[in-house]
């Protein structure tokens, strides 16, 4: 293995594995964690301290994370980028519609998702309506990429040995 | 008819249902 395979295929997995467990961790935590505590609290008036507190910084390195893993696969794909992502040989299907997901997720979270939390976080002002308008969009966004992410991971982990190369 | 995504079981079902669909579409056009 080279140094330009080992930064490419060694290095790029790596960063790839790391971010993408950063950005899909933050998703299921959003998901599984932060929507049913932020309805526990609105009960008792104590949503100021998620909102104002926890849901910013978990946004930030959700975008970054979301960021960095699409560039280290495409990093990983690299002169195969355009035969993965126009599915030009069986043997890029499998990774093909792993990377297609992932893209698709990258733009929810960058179209729909920050968009429309800056509006509930109170980033970017918004009246009452359009709050409860932003609320509702940026969830079913975030439900999107929650039930993507599953078919996602399996075309990430079943696409073979195409890009795989041992470092050791 | 509910969202099914409004709930996390659905979301879930809605993954795993996905996940089967495009198997069988990548599985079907690999041995094609």
């Amino acid at each position: 293995m080279d140094i330009a395979q080992f930064l490419q295929l060694g290095v790029g997995r790596w960063v790839h594995i790391l971010a993408g467990i950063m950005w899909i961790g933050l998703l299921y935590y959003f998901n599984f964690v932060q929507v049913g505590a932020l309805k526990a609290a609105a009960a008792d008036n104590t949503a100021a301290g998620i909102t104002r507190h926890v849901a910013p910084r978990a946004l930030f390195y959700f975008r970054v994370a979301s960021v960095v893993t699409w560039l280290a696969g495409a990093t990983i794909l690299g002169t195969h980028f355009i035969q993965a992502f126009l599915f030009q040989s069986p043997v890029y299907y499998p990774i093909g519609v792993g990377a297609w997901l992932g893209t698709i997720m990258l733009a929810n979270v960058h179209a729909f998702i920050w968009p429309n939390q800056k509006k509930v976080l109170g980033i970017v002002p918004a009246d009452d309506a359009a709050k409860a308008k932003a609320r509702r969009t940026a969830f079913i966004f975030s439900r999107i990429n929650t039930m993507l992410s599953i078919p996602m991971i399996f075309f990430m982990v079943a696409s073979g040995g195409v890009f795989r190369v041992a470092i050791f | 008819m509910k969202n099914p995504l409004d709930s996390l079981w659905g979301t879930v079902i809605s993954g795993l249902v996905l996940t089967l669909i495009l198997f069988w579409v990548v599985k079907t056009a690999l041995v094609g």
